[in-house]
């Protein structure tokens, strides 16, 4: 694997069956590259994305994440990769301090250690008045921010974000991508699904999926210019129409 | 004839005021754009038009029914696609329909005419159940049924929320039809990108309204400089440029940042500014608004804003 990279797929397929979910894909992600992972629903994004965090076996080809071989080696891709989830899976009924607690446990931190992140996070987050507040309460914007945040408590070197930014309104969105920027920026990998067109140009590169396959992969701007097109959502519209 | 008529109109939840005074008019055959974030009234909005629920003050009448007095009529009147998925999803495709046609005292065949477009789109699956259709199809047939007793208005609420860009066009290209039988459409949207097709719209936020118009004529109705930077460093451009003395907002778009100033610049004034203090930038531009850059505008921008 080279160095540069913090994954490394080859030939990556997916069966259930007759029907071949993921079918041959191959790409490389940069460490401290911001990729976008896009495709139609029932394109097999998800199927893919499962294989990759150790949570799906291939049936067929290879994969690298964080150093870690995705079939050999799933329990260490795990403990070496952040996951954050659509629902942000954060307990409601928690506050935020109970949250990065639970988490921090989870993956084994230390006392110590878990004091320091609790601390960091909601002093970063502005979150210390809140901090004994159950979940709940928060605003949308605030909770994203929050299961970001406890995503990368064991401080791992890529987070999978999961169609992060439901809800979708424009503030709590520009706000979620300034962070992602800022962990960029830290060198950290992230690696994100999405269906909004638009977002997929906050992105580095974009890969798109159409029925199991990667059809494009490269710069929203390479990709707007070789289909001809002015925004991502017609990039994708032309590749996934016609 | 104005379709839908609501004049102050206003809903309290305990202390929460879900809608402060909302007044517009939707003529027939018009699609009326709702779009505003979660959490901004929309869905309120639709219970209180619909009949499912009652405003605490304001009057409005729905294809020339009270929503009060009247609310019987209405309810033969119009068709709803609630923003949650509520067809049955153990009855099929075929079956879902016909139940619809049937409570509405109708048939299929008397208006097939109406959702044929739509309906042969699914009908390959009229047998499949309609918990198994992928989110497209399920929204397909959720508008056949909110058609098929023939409304003079059609109610959607967030109807491509969670569908993909490909079947989210097509939506769009089947309501551009409606529109030509002279159906009235509200429709509500967190998509600004969906506003431009839309004959008017309404910008709300928080249970209020920022503004109504055509979406050609917000774009046009925009004055302030505004301009794209391009840079492979977003997260340090942007910090510097909330710091600078020119910005008004400066907020990540896709590959650009859009930056609003005070007064108007030469785009290579600000590039050299921002080469001035160290940061490489590829491309600074005018830009075209887009609404959702009026709708950032338009909206509370503390967080976004300088000083």
């Amino acid at each position: 694997m080279d160095k540069r990279n913090a994954i490394e797929v080859e030939g990556l397929t997916k069966r259930f069956g007759d029907f071949t979910a993921v079918d041959a894909i191959s790409f490389q992600v940069a460490k401290g590259e911001i990729f976008g992972f896009l495709g139609a629903n029932g394109a097999g994004k998800t199927t893919a994305m499962k294989m990759l965090i150790g949570l799906s076996r291939p049936t067929e080809g290879m994969g690298k994440v964080a150093g870690f071989d995705i079939d050999k080696e799933a329990e260490q891709v795990k403990r070496n990769i952040g996951y954050m989830s659509q629902k942000f899976s954060l307990y409601d009924d928690l506050t935020p301090k109970e949250n990065v607690r639970f988490y921090g446990g989870v993956y084994g931190l230390s006392k110590n250690r878990i004091k320091e992140k609790t601390r960091e996070i909601l002093k970063e987050l502005h979150l210390e008045e809140v901090a004994n507040k159950p979940v709940v309460a928060l605003p949308l914007g605030w909770k994203q921010r929050l299961a970001f945040a406890i995503s990368m408590v064991h401080d791992p070197d890529i987070v999978f974000l999961d169609e992060p930014t439901g809800g979708v309104d424009p503030y709590v969105r520009r706000q979620f991508w300034e962070t992602i920027y800022q962990v960029a920026e830290q060198g950290r990998t992230i690696f994100v699904t999405t269906h909004y067109m638009d977002e997929a140009e906050y992105c580095d590169r974009v890969s798109i999926m159409v029925t199991g396959k990667i059809e494009a992969l490269d710069t929203p701007e390479k990709l707007k210019e070789e289909y001809n097109a002015n925004t991502m959502d017609e990039v994708f519209l032309k590749l996934v129409r016609y | 004839m104005a379709a839908v008529v609501l004049e102050n109109i206003s809903k309290k939840y305990g202390h929460v005021t879900a809608l402060k005074s909302i007044s517009f008019r939707i003529n027939d055959g018009e699609i009326f754009g709702l779009i505003g974030p979660d959490g901004a009234g929309k869905s309120t909005l639709f219970r209180i038009l619909t009949t499912l629920l009652l405003a605490n003050e304001g009057r409005a009448s729905v294809a020339g029914h009270d929503v009060i007095r009247e609310y019987q009529q209405i309810r033969k009147k119009v068709g709803y696609m609630p923003g949650r998925f509520s067809l049955y999803q153990d009855l099929s495709v075929e079956e879902n329909l016909s139940f619809f046609a049937t409570i509405f005292g109708t048939t299929i065949q008397e208006n097939y005419d109406l959702v044929k477009d739509i309906y042969v789109q699914i009908e390959p699956f009229k047998k499949r159940l309609a918990g198994q259709l992928s989110g497209g199809m399920k929204q397909k047939l959720a508008l056949c049924c909110a058609l098929i007793h023939k409304p003079e208005v059609l109610f959607l609420d967030e109807p491509t929320t969670g569908v993909d860009a490909v079947s989210r066009k097509e939506f769009w290209e089947m309501l551009q039809s409606l529109k030509e039988k002279n159906i009235a459409i509200l429709v509500s949207t967190p998509y600004m990108d969906e506003a431009s097709l839309c004959d008017r719209i309404a910008l709300i936020q928080n249970g209020e309204i920022l503004k109504i118009d055509s979406p050609e004529q917000m774009v046009r109705d925009f004055k302030k400089p505004l301009y794209a930077i391009k840079t492979e460093h977003t997260y340090s451009t942007l910090n510097y440029l909330r710091s600078a003395s020119y910005t008004r907002s400066a907020l990540p778009f896709g590959e650009f940042i859009h930056l609003t100033t005070a007064k108007p610049y030469k785009p290579f004034q600000i590039k050299d500014d921002l080469e001035r203090v160290g940061i490489p930038i590829q491309e600074v531009k005018i830009a075209a608004p887009s609404i959702e850059d009026i709708f950032l505008d338009l909206s509370n921008t503390d967080e976004f804003i300088n000083g």
